[in-house]
């Protein structure tokens, strides 16, 4: 289904992964360490990155920042603790979701495809709102004329938003729509990726123009 | 219980001590001084007083004519003084206020004897009595009685007067000594219950768990070497309890590192086990069964490890909360509808019930409780929600045989079966454990009873807690 690069560095673990992920029909590439990753990373190119937090040498929240800053190729971390520090760090880092050890291959295999989904055009074409041009059929993003590059949760998260200006969406309706999360979601996936959308499409990420916090509630497209 | 003594305090004691031997000391002193000083003075008045009586009669006696007449005895009277009554057989002299004082007494006396009589009474005052028989002295030295008799009567009060000022002054002076007292005791008692008092101190933050608190001992007497005692003691307390933090602190960091050992076999367990169970279906009876009890096996064991892992986390407070807005019923519903409980659990109560909680932790809650419920107890299970103006409740009840009395006040803790003979359950035996944890985390509270009707009832309040600002 995917060229997947899986980073992991206890052997067992990583040939176990690869077997249930191959099952789910994904093409794995493994690497045993940060630096090893990052190399095979840039010469493979892969869909989509399952990260390992807990590595020798070059540790996993500096290999997904290393990665993030060259595309926008989506990583998931791999925490074997779960907690605060790991979480936080790794969505600081630019992960744009997480799994805690031990994980059962199917979660992550729904996870791997929610992460890959672009989201679907709705056939309208191209919608402008202010100086930010979305093209729902090309699935490309434009500001000012330049072009923006997304990263494929970003791009469905201002997708669902820009669908329905002046809706409030809840963190737990994004967490369903955009990452495809049960109740018990992590909304604080939703906070860090709407951070890293301002960064890209708002003048001001402090001031938000296009994607609006409504206190106490969630999150709505303008209104501009 | 010992009585409680009247003074109060240490100091209170001591002042009061001081002050009861001050003014015991020198009300004694005084006492005695005042006693002596007033017998002299009287003694010396009164040989003054008869002194000048005796004189006056012998300055006078070899003038007077004998036998007297009347004007013999006035004279005689006269010359010793007002208040005085001089006789002679039927003959009498007397003159002023007081003459009339003498006593049968005196006269006895005077009348028997040959010498000056004295006599002190005190009717309406002190008075002085003296008497004397006038003597004459023939030419060859004899002495014998010429029948006139002396007496006069003189008054005491000037001597009681200062017998009185002397007494008066004596109190003045132990009074004096009262305030001095008072002053030394206090000066006295601070410098004995300064030490104490810090002691006390010390013991008290002690006692509150401060094993820093220490009392420099000053000088080298008893209250020092109770100090420094007291040191000691709390030397070795604090060493005890760094001690056993510290085995503390090793046993939960054990119980984690544990457990997080594990993860990383059973990650790949975990990930294997999913290739196993679709490849069983093609593999001869025995394997594929045993590859199933494997696989069931692994899915405990992660249970096991996981709820390891979030006691070692309660233990070492490392839990925060993440608190957000929750819909109760919805979060409820949600809960059994993600492990296909929904149509065998009753739920009641208001749909309109909104509380401030960490939803994973709520979640854990509620399919702790009702998974508890499902396994021990007997259908119908039923949830029951309300809510008061801080609190929200939960109650989870079952139609099974309750819980026995043996079994109620441990059904909390960690690993504890209620049931020996079904040790063998899907829980990990830390599922209630981790529900009260997660209860008391939101500052709520769980507790377990029976319901009326004879099932298990286990009761949850949380805080509704405050709007998003």
């Amino acid at each position: 289904m995917a060229d997947i690069l899986l980073i992991e560095d206890d052997p067992l673990v990583r040939r176990g992964l690869e077997l249930a992920l191959s099952r789910h029909g994904h093409h794995i590439r493994a690497a045993a360490t940060g630096e090893d990753g990052l190399a095979d990373f840039e010469a493979s190119r892969p869909d989509l990155v399952v990260l390992d937090l807990m590595l020798p040498g070059v540790d996993g929240f500096t290999v997904c920042s290393r990665i993030r800053s060259a595309d926008q190729t989506p990583v998931i971390m791999l925490t074997a603790r779960g907690d605060d520090f790991d979480v936080v760090g790794g969505l600081e880092a630019g992960a744009d979701d997480y799994v805690v050890k031990p994980v059962q291959p199917t979660v992550l295999d729904a996870r791997i495809r929610a992460v890959l989904r672009r989201g679907n055009g709705d056939g309208h074409g191209v919608s402008v709102h202010g100086a930010l041009r979305i093209d729902t059929t090309a699935l490309t993003v434009t500001l000012h004329g330049e072009p923006v590059a997304l990263t494929p949760n970003e791009m469905r998260l201002l997708l669902t938003l820009s669908r329905a200006p002046g809706r409030v969406f809840s963190r737990q309706q994004l967490l369903e729509a955009v990452w495809e999360h049960d109740y018990l979601g992590d909304s604080r996936l939703v906070d860090n990726c709407v951070q890293r959308l301002r960064a890209k499409i708002e003048t001001d990420p402090a001031a938000p123009l296009y994607v609006q916090t409504v206190r106490g509630f969630g999150y709505r497209f303008g209104p501009l | 219980m010992s009585r409680r003594p009247l003074p109060r305090g240490l100091r209170a004691r001591l002042i009061v001590a001081f002050a009861l031997v001050t003014m015991l000391g020198a009300g004694a002193a005084s006492w005695a001084s005042a006693e002596s000083a007033s017998d002299a003075l009287v003694d010396s008045s009164q040989r003054r007083l008869t002194e000048d009586f005796a004189e006056r009669i012998g300055a006078i006696a070899p003038t007077l004519t004998y036998p007297p007449d009347q004007e013999t005895l006035d004279r005689l009277r006269a010359a010793v003084g007002p208040n005085t009554t001089v006789t002679y057989e039927d003959l009498r002299s007397s003159e002023g206020p007081h003459a009339d004082l003498i006593t049968d007494e005196l006269l006895d006396a005077v009348g028997d004897g040959d010498r000056i009589a004295t006599q002190r009474i005190t009717d309406d005052g002190p008075w002085l009595l003296i008497g004397a028989p006038v003597m004459i002295t023939a030419p060859d030295g004899t002495r014998t009685p010429s029948g006139i008799e002396v007496y006069a009567v003189r008054d005491l009060a000037e001597v009681h007067r200062q017998i009185a000022a002397l007494a008066s002054s004596a109190i003045g002076t132990a009074g004096a000594a009262l305030p001095l007292s008072v002053l030394v005791a206090l000066i006295a008692a601070r410098s004995v219950l300064r030490p104490v008092r810090e002691l006390r101190d010390t013991a008290r933050r002690l006692a509150d768990g401060d094993l820093d608190a220490r009392t420099p001992p000053l000088g080298a007497d008893e209250l020092a070497q109770l100090a420094v005692t007291v040191n000691e003691m709390a030397e070795s307390v604090q060493g005890s309890m760094a001690a056993m933090g510290r085995m503390q602190a090793d046993a939960r960091r054990f119980a984690a590192d544990v457990s997080h050992e594990l993860r990383t076999p059973l990650t790949t367990l975990t990930a294997v086990a999913e290739v196993l169970e679709d490849a069983s279906g093609g593999m001869e009876a025995d394997a594929a069964e045993s590859a199933r009890l494997a696989i069931t096996e692994i899915h405990r064991l992660v249970r096991l490890v996981e709820d390891l892992m979030e006691v070692s986390r309660f233990d070492a407070g490392t839990v925060h909360p993440r608190l957000e807005e929750v819909d109760l019923a919805e979060a409820v519903r949600d809960s059994l509808r993600a492990r296909g409980w929904l149509d065998r659990v009753e739920t009641t109560g208001p749909e309109t019930i909104r509380l401030r909680a960490d939803r994973r932790r709520l979640d854990v809650i509620i399919a702790n409780l009702v998974g508890n419920a499902l396994r021990h107890g007997a259908p119908p299970v039923r949830i029951d929600l309300s809510a008061s103006e801080t609190h929200v409740r939960i109650e989870v009840t079952d139609h099974g045989p309750g819980l026995s009395d043996q079994a109620l006040p441990h059904v909390f803790d960690r690993f504890y079966k209620a049931d020996n003979a079904r040790t063998r359950t899907p829980g990990s035996g830390l599922g209630l454990a981790i529900a009260l944890e997660n209860a008391r985390l939101h500052g709520g509270d769980l507790t377990a009873g029976n319901a009326d009707g004879g099932g298990a009832a286990f009761i949850l309040r949380l805080p509704i807690g405050s709007e998003e600002p």
